[in-house]
Formats: structure tokens, sequence, C-alpha cells
């Protein structure tokens, strides 16, 4: 048995790996809930529906940092459209889809297929640029995005959508909601997402990425990243597998957005800025870039440590910082590297010995 | 469009750009030498302001009420201790946080620098805690009347100041050893090695330079923006960095090139269309100079070789 999974190649186990920690942790923690008394405790338990959105976020942002290969620091751009526009989505169907994990659904769909095709957009003249000056415009995109949403005001009633700019000229009819009230945001009358569609999207999530990845469109992705004039030479089209890459990272972090959004009882536009851009890119980077279950691990460890730090009370952060550079020292201190790889060698030499 | 409003909206924009184009050169001499982009800038900022402001308010009042020395003595005390304070800073950062980091990819070091730059962030919201501090001006509120102009002393010394940097800077890096080697290991690092320069002590210079010029837009920043909070230098800083971008990163006069334009920009902006819009329209423009000119206005175009 063994034997077996050693033999398995190096990619399929750590799939088969990171779909067993997923599934294990979910089926755990609703054990959890389900049979003990406090459930998984209040903190946590708060946090799950983050987590998940999350996690999918980490995970889509892999796909671009890590396998992709360029830097986006404007992640939560695309989060924010999710957000925003599932959330109106959501509540302007609260008529017609009685249903909330269905409601939830087409909501998510919805703001997918939007963030998809902003990242469409963006993509066009992004995806021409390269390295820091691609991450560079990933943020301006990122702060637009932010400042366009903060003024955007969209209202509904019988008669249909009203939209205005800038001011608020939407004049509703009887029974009309205001969906969006710039720099208001978004209130949710109900917070319809659960943890089990969470769990669900992060596992939507992960065969999406691990089918792209291990596809012909994935290996000319990654031929594209490690190098782009011998992939375009044997007749890879880089920007047109970068922007595959792009937009499906763009349509799974509006999902996940839109399962945040509708987790709160109300958000902001501003929410959504450059530092959570910067917090999901510490999740890939920690969890290693194009590695999934790293993301995995490190957006859920992460997410919880600044709440579990809660005993710190105002020096939470400052360990949360301490922590952040401390990890990054000793992962990319070349001593410990050395020590590792001797250890390696040394254990293969003894398991190569003793086979002879 | 009163042309006496366009120029007073001009030099308000010239003045703020300047404070970009000071925290930009910071930015892009880090970037040229280090290739790294420190996060933890805008930070260092913040830290500058701080200690002006506590430097000034702890010796003004030992001095009389409008004497010459109340005027000079604390603002120019609080600015050079808050210089040395952050070139410290800096060099500690460097050598702490940076340095071991020299082989690591360059992902490692961003979050490193964002490490740092909460780490920063946190401790100046546990030593000073959240409330805002009234930061008053380093010269005074007074104003200059030139014709209808009327242009307050604190835009004046602002762009003053930039220049003055400027003109050092350039002669620093095109005369002295020092600054040779610095444009040495900018152009690679292992020839400069090679060559004798020291690169370590190198990379420390340049982090020392660029922490004092954070220094010095901290004040100057807080002087035109006088609320003071720990987190005050991280949309300056931002900024600052987009406009490094815009003028072509590692380049030092397209720093101030490009600091000055979103300055302009980002005021002209806020006048004629709208406040709320500013930001997103510099954004705006920044992304359409890179499409243009990917490299920057000022940057160098670098050919692959296959």
């Amino acid at each position: 048995m063994k034997k077996n999974i050693l033999t398995i190649n190096k990619s399929t186990r750590s799939m088969i790996f990171t779909y067993a920690l997923v599934i294990g942790a979910f089926v755990i923690i609703q054990l959890l809930r389900t049979f003990k008394d406090g459930g998984v405790g209040a903190v946590l338990e708060g946090q799950l529906i983050p987590i998940c959105a999350y996690v999918t976020m980490a995970l889509a942002l892999n796909l671009v940092v890590g396998i992709s290969g360029e830097l986006s620091l404007g992640h939560a751009g695309f989060m924010s459209i999710g957000a925003f526009m599932g959330c109106a989505a959501a509540g302007s169907l609260a008529g017609l889809i009685p249903s909330p994990t269905l409601r939830l659904v087409v909501a998510m769909v919805i703001g997918a297929a939007l963030a998809g095709f902003f990242g469409f957009l963006i993509g066009i003249p992004v995806l021409r640029l390269n390295g820091d000056y691609l991450a560079i415009v990933t943020l301006a995109f990122g702060e637009i995005i932010k400042s366009l949403i903060t003024n955007v005001y969209l209202g509904v009633d019988a008669k249909g959508f009203q939209f205005s700019f800038l001011t608020d000229k939407n004049s509703l009819g009887e029974g009309g909601i205001q969906l969006i009230k710039g720099p208001m945001g978004v209130m949710n009358t109900q917070r319809i997402s659960t943890f089990a569609v969470g769990f669900v999207l992060v596992l939507i999530t992960l065969i999406v990425i691990f089918n792209l990845v291990n596809s012909r469109t994935g290996r000319a992705i990654m031929a594209a990243r490690d190098n782009r004039i011998a992939a375009e030479s044997v007749g890879i089209s880089v920007t047109k597998y970068k922007m595959i890459a792009f937009v499906t990272s763009a349509a799974l972090a509006g999902a996940a957005g839109t399962l945040y959004g509708c987790s709160q009882t109300t958000f902001v536009a501003t929410k959504f800025d450059f530092n959570t851009s910067i917090l999901i890119l510490v999740f890939v980077v920690l969890g290693g870039l194009g590695n999934m279950w790293g993301s995995v691990i490190a957006a859920a460890a992460l997410t919880i440590l600044p709440e579990a730090l809660r005993q710190f009370a105002d020096y939470r952060m400052l360990v949360y910082a301490i922590v952040l550079i401390l990890v990054m020292l000793a992962t990319n201190n070349p001593t410990l590297w050395n020590w590792y790889a001797r250890f390696r060698r040394k254990k293969a030499e003894e398991e190569g010995g003793a086979e002879q | 469009m009163d042309l006496l409003t366009l120029l007073d909206y001009l030099i308000r924009g010239l003045s703020l750009g300047s404070i970009y184009a000071i925290i930009a050169l910071g930015y892009t001499m880090v970037y040229g030498i280090a290739k790294m982009l420190n996060f933890a800038h805008g930070d260092v900022i913040m830290v500058g302001g701080y200690i002006c402001f506590f430097t000034m308010s702890g010796l003004s009042s030992t001095f009389a009420e409008g004497s010459m020395a109340a005027a000079v003595v604390p603002a120019l005390a609080g600015v050079v201790l808050s210089m040395v304070v952050c070139t410290v800073l800096g060099v500690v950062i460097e050598g702490l946080a940076y340095k071991p980091l020299r082989q690591a990819p360059s992902l490692a070091v961003l979050i490193t620098a964002i490490g740092v730059s909460y780490f920063l962030q946190n401790a100046a919201l546990l030593l000073w805690s959240s409330s805002p501090k009234y930061f008053s001006p380093i010269v005074g509120s007074g104003q200059l009347k030139v014709g209808p102009l009327t242009i307050s002393h604190v835009t004046l010394v602002t762009i003053v100041a930039c220049v003055i940097i400027m003109l050092a800077l350039t002669s620093f890096t095109g005369r002295t050893k020092m600054g040779k080697a610095m444009r040495a290991v900018s152009e690679d690092k292992g020839a400069a090695q090679l060559m004798g320069i020291n690169v370590n002590r190198t990379i420390s210079m340049t982090f020392a330079i660029g922490s004092a010029l954070a220094a010095i837009a901290g004040v100057l920043l807080c002087s035109a923006y006088p609320t003071l909070t720990p987190t005050t230098g991280s949309m300056p800083g931002i900024k600052a960095f987009t406009a490094a971008v815009f003028g072509g990163i590692g380049s030092i006069p397209g720093a101030l090139l490009g600091g000055l334009l979103l300055g302009v920009i980002e005021i002209f902006a806020g006048a004629y269309i709208s406040t709320q819009l500013s930001t997103a329209v510099v954004f705006g423009v920044l992304i359409i100079v890179l499409l243009v000119k990917p490299a920057g206005l000022l940057g160098k175009t670098v050919r692959e070789k296959v």
C-alpha cells in the first residue's frame, strides 16, 4: 500500500492530499458542530464562512501568481465586484427564488460571471506588460474598482433597476430596495451564506484549478511562465493562455466575494482595498507558489490567527507582523535548506542501501 | 476657466507632487539597487512625522512665545531628529529583515517588506495610539502674496526642498565615490563586487538615504495635511510608488517627473472632475501611460536577448 502511494507521481499525490485535507476538515468541523456542545467554539464558528471565502481567494490568486507567474496586487477588486454584484443580485431575486441556498448559488454564478468579465476587460491591457509593471497596473485597477464602487447607487423596485453614480438620484417606488448605497455599501437583510455552500465552493475551485493545471492548457500556461520566448517559439499564444488563467482566477474570486458578502450584515467597498489584496498574497506566498494545499492551510490558519490572538489584545497585529517576518526569514534561510537537503539525501541513501 | 484659479491649482499640485517625488526617490533608489519593492517605505514616512511632532511639541514650551528661536529651533530640531531616527530605522530594518533574504525570491522579500510595514504601523498604534495628532506646520501658517496669488509658506518650502534634494542627489550619484558605487551596483551586482565595491554597505547606504528622504517627506506631508495617524504613510506611499513606476522605476529624474505629474493630475482631477474620483483618475492615467510606454516615462527599455 505504501509503495503504491509512493509510485503515484508527485502532482497527483499533492492533488489527492489537497482533496483529502479539505474534505477531512469539513467532515471533522461538521461532526463537531453536530455532536459536541458548543460546536467548534464561538471564534471559529464565526470565521467558518470567511475562511472558505479566503481559501477560495488564495487558490484563485495562486492560479495567477503561482501557475501563471504574474504578480497581481488587485485581486480584492474582483472579490469586491463579486461581493457587490452578487449581493445585489441576491437582494433583487429575493421574491423570485424563495430558497436561500439556491438564491446564493445563482448570486454566486452572477458574481463570478461579472468578475470574470471584468477580469477579461482588465486582462486585455494588463497581460501585455511584464513583471513589476503588471503588478502596479493590477494595483491601479484594484484601486479604481474600489473608488468606482464607492460611488455607485443601485436600487430596484417594481419597474426595474435604477442606477446612479456619484450622487444618489434614485427615486424608488413603493416596495423598492436600495441594493448598493454608495459609501454606505451593502446592507444584507438576511445572511444567506452557509458553511456547506462555502465548502462546495472550495471544492469546485479545487476541481477547476486541478483540471486546468493538469490539462494541455495548464501545461501551456506553465510553459509561458517558465520561458515566454521558448513557449512562443513552439506556437503557444502566451497572451491567450495567461488570459485563460487570469479570467478563471477573477471569476473564482468573484464567487468567493459573493460568498463573503452574503455572510456579512453590512460591508463597504473600502473593505476590499490594497491591504486585502496583500493579505491574500501573503496566504499564497506563505503556502508556497503553485502549491494548492499550502494555500488552503495558510489561508485558514492566517484567517484564524488574528482571532486566536485576541488574548494579546492590542499586541495581536504586532505579533502577526512578527510571525510573518520570522516565517519568511526561516523558510528562506539557506542554512536550514542545506540541512534539510542533507537530511533528505541521507535518508534516501539509507533506503537505497536497504533495498540492495 | 479662470487663469488665476488654474495657477493656484497648479501650485498646489506641484507642492503635493513634490512630496510624492521625495517619497518616490526613496522607492526608486532602493528598487534600482536592491531590486525590491520596499512597502515599508510609506510607514517610515509616518514614523518621521511622529518624531518631528513630538520633538516640536516637546521643545515649543522651552522658548518664549513669538521669539525667533521659538519659530526656528523646534522645527529644525524636529526635522534633524526625525531624519536621524528614520535613517537608523531604515538601516536596522534592512539589516534585520532584508539582508538575510538577499538570495531569496523577490516575492519572499516583498512579503517580508509587508510584514515590516504591518509591524511599524502596529508599533506606532501601541506607542502613540490611534487618535490623530494635529501637526503644526514647520514653517508656521504664513502666506506669501505674489500679485493676486497667495502661496502658503509650506507650499513654497515643499517645492524648494524638493528641488534642493533633487540637485543634491543628482550630484551625489554622479560625482561621489559612493554614488558611483550605487550606480555600479544597480547596473550589475556581481560585476560591481568583482571591482571591489562593498555591495552590502552600498545597499545599506541606499536605505539610509531613502529613509532620510522619507523623514523629510513625512515632515512636509504632515505640514501640508496636518492629521497624523499610524496609517498616514500608507496611501501616500502607494501613490509615490505609482509615481516612481510612472516616471520609470530606477530612474531619479523619472521619480521627480512622475511625482510632480501625479500630484498635478490628482489636484486637477479633484478640482475639475470629482474629489471622490481623483484617485481613480490618477491610476487611470498611470495605466494609459504604461500601455503606451511600458517602462514608464523615462525608463530604459531593456531588450531581451534570445
